[in-house]
């Protein structure tokens, strides 16, 4: 047993690491920098709104794009938030999931559109997608915390990463799966490759890549909070000290912060994918 | 004239190896002995035809005969393996990118036959597609696509979305849709056949009455005889890729080119393709003018093909039959026409099937005018039925007219 085959796969990724320490240094910290103003300044836009402001808003978005029933849901469950002094965390949770997710959104969907334009580019970030899928969470944390530090902005690029899979798989998915003679009537009408993309392809996969959006929100949430491990804040931070001080009563009101904001995420953003007026 | 289309020697084939495929054509292989050593399709082979401006032009076959291949070669939705496709003039298989979509754009519109409507679009912005991808503007769009729809008769659903709408008028903004960009050509295929039967009919109507209006060339793709035969000019009739026959609908039925293409008239009635003036006599058939003598009649039918003669006016204008068996009744310096019958005259267009009853009405034979009334021929009993025999026989599939 003494010779038995090893392949240091850990290795090499550590070299890889440092590799990327020593050489990718202002790439990192323009990253960084990026992460953290696109996240401070949603935290600092949401913070600076007085509380009660932004429950009106939501309660009223919540009644307007989903139900009265909802709307009233979310009434009680803001107040709950707002009762259990959880305001800070939870709008800082959000921030982080607002950011995550403008940003894997903006690398996902044009990643999604390239995928369903070329069997090639599919066949290569196939592989790619599973893997930032599958891998455990928990993973991601460590080279966030290597190269960025402690703080939000690793937690925000982890969360990232987690987080694009499902808009990236569902923008291609969405875009191969329209209707062949939908394509054929935009090309016989004499459109060209951005028109096709623009006029034809994009609007019909819209409720595919609305779902996607749905799915990478909920993911981004889902993160957050083990990014608090590094130091990423909000809810998840609440949850951890929980943890940390065996505290039941505190771990479960973060808990039930997080369950509120992923409710509340969800059918508001659910809302946005069904067509935009009333039915026949 | 000029065709407006004009097809030469169009290939497509299909799978891994065109190339080889194309090849083993030439070498004289067919289609199955071609898929089975290569893998590659034989879609249309060897394609020649001239459409003609202004015609409905029906390609006709079975799934699978290359009918819809052939449709989006002519816009080269499809590319070509060999051969041309003249568009007035211009071969469309040797544009650039950018002369093909202006070609597109212009001059040949598409409507498909699961309407590829977009639903996220209301009625009259699906109307103005085509119109926006040329980059018209808003206003000038918006006015065109509601004439359009005008012309199909959906004005009033214009704010409507197209889940909204039954299937024929799903089909009807199709067609507007096309009509919109004030195409010379228009490519329909099989437009009409995911319709029921009665829509799909006044779907027909409503492209005979929109070709009244203004006249396009229409490149009709369909599968169903009873509807090339109503609508089209002429007609052609593919097999495995190849074009079989080409003729109007009465060539194609008269004289089939083989079993295939007689195969089509099972179950179709084509007594409505054939007319008065194809089964009537004109030969030999004695005129008289209205104030002629029995005996001079007598003589004249005599001298005859039949045992009747027809009364006209100076001009030629149906007035009466004269039976010569009822001028016996007369003496011979009587005029001729106290014993003329006097009857109801049919058009040279009238369908074949409508004949029968106007017979069963009639003493004599039915005399054929033409649209000023100029008497034209007899429609005679014997000819008749005998018409009808030949037509039943060739709707059972026991051998053509």
């Amino acid at each position: 047993m003494e010779d038995r085959i090893n392949i240091p796969v850990g290795d090499w990724i550590e070299n890889a690491v440092d590799w990327i320490l020593d050489n990718l240094e202002p790439a990192l910290d323009g990253i960084a920098w990026f992460l953290g103003l696109l996240t401070h300044s949603f935290e600092g836009a949401l913070l600076a709104i007085p509380a009660w402001l932004l429950v009106l808003a939501l309660v009223a978005l919540s009644w307007w794009r989903v139900s009265w029933r909802f709307g009233l849901f979310a009434i009680v469950a803001l107040g709950l938030i707002l009762g259990m002094n959880l305001w800070e965390p939870t709008i800082k949770t959000l921030s982080l999931v607002l950011a995550a997710t403008a940003v894997a959104l903006a690398i996902g969907i044009p990643l999604g559109i390239a995928m369903a334009r070329s069997n090639w580019v599919e066949a290569a970030l196939r592989p790619v997608l599973d893997l930032m899928q599958t891998m455990p969470p928990f993973v991601y944390l460590i080279p966030a915390a290597i190269f960025f530090g402690l703080g939000t902005v690793p937690g925000a690029i982890a969360t990232v990463v987690f987080c694009m899979p499902p808009v990236v798989r569902l923008t291609n998915l969405g875009i191969r799966q329209v209707n062949r003679e939908q394509i054929e009537a935009g090309l016989a009408f004499g459109c060209n490759r951005r028109q096709l993309l623009t006029k034809i392809q994009l609007p019909l996969a819209m409720p595919s890549i609305m779902a996607g959006i749905n799915q990478t929100i909920m993911l981004a949430l889902s993160m957050v909070v083990i990014a608090s491990m590094i130091g990423a804040g909000g809810l998840g931070n609440t949850v951890l000290t929980g943890i940390q001080r065996l505290d039941v009563g505190l771990g479960f009101e973060g808990g039930l912060g997080v369950v509120i904001l992923a409710i509340l995420l969800d059918r508001i953003t659910q809302s946005v994918g069904q067509r935009r007026r009333a039915a026949a | 004239m000029e065709p407006i289309i004009r097809v030469r020697e169009l290939y497509k084939v299909f799978g891994p190896n065109p190339q080889e495929g194309l090849r083993m054509i030439g070498d004289g292989l067919d289609k199955d002995t071609i898929f089975a050593r290569t893998g590659n399709t034989v879609g249309v082979k060897d394609c020649n035809l001239d459409i003609v401006e202004g015609e409905i032009f029906v390609v006709m076959g079975l799934s699978g005969s290359g009918k819809s291949t052939l449709v989006r070669l002519l816009n080269r939705l499809i590319e070509p393996t060999a051969g041309t496709v003249e568009v007035r003039g211009r071969d469309v298989t040797r544009m650039s990118q950018r002369e093909l979509i202006r070609l597109r754009s212009e001059d040949l519109a598409m409507v498909f036959q699961s309407f590829a409507l977009m639903p996220h679009r209301s009625v009259l912005d699906n109307a103005g597609l085509g119109l926006e991808i040329a980059g018209i503007g808003r206003a000038r769009r918006r006015e065109r696509a509601l004439e359009a729809l005008d012309q199909v008769g959906l004005k009033a659903h214009a704010r409507s979305y197209p889940d909204e709408l039954s299937g024929g008028m799903q089909q009807r903004v199709g067609l507007a849709r096309a009509l919109a960009t004030d195409p010379a050509i228009m490519l329909m295929d099989e437009a009409f056949s995911a319709l029921d039967p009665l829509i799909r009919t006044e779907m027909q109507d409503r492209l005979l009455e929109l070709q009244r209006e203004q006249r396009r060339t229409v490149v009709f793709i369909s599968h169903d005889l009873d509807e090339a035969i109503r609508i089209g000019d002429r007609i052609a009739i593919m097999q495995g890729g190849e074009v079989v026959q080409v003729g109007t609908p009465k060539e194609i039925i008269v004289s089939p080119a083989n079993e295939y293409v007689r195969s089509f008239f099972h179950g179709v009635d084509i007594t409505q393709v054939f007319q008065a003036c194809d089964i009537m006599d004109s030969e030999n058939i004695p005129l008289l003018a209205a104030d002629i003598t029995v005996g001079e009649a007598r003589g004249r039918i005599a001298r005859g093909a039949g045992n009747e003669a027809v009364v006209v006016d100076a001009d030629g204008h149906f007035l009466s039959v004269v039976q010569a068996k009822r001028l016996g009744e007369l003496t011979v310096d009587r005029p001729a026409s106290e014993v003329a019958v006097e009857v109801e005259p049919v058009t040279e267009d009238t369908a074949l099937a409508e004949l029968p009853g106007r017979a069963a009405r009639m003493p004599v034979s039915i005399p054929v005018v033409d649209a000023e009334g100029r008497f034209r021929g007899l429609v005679t009993l014997p000819r008749l039925v005998e018409a009808l025999d030949r037509s039943r026989a060739a709707a059972t599939g026991q051998g053509g007219l």
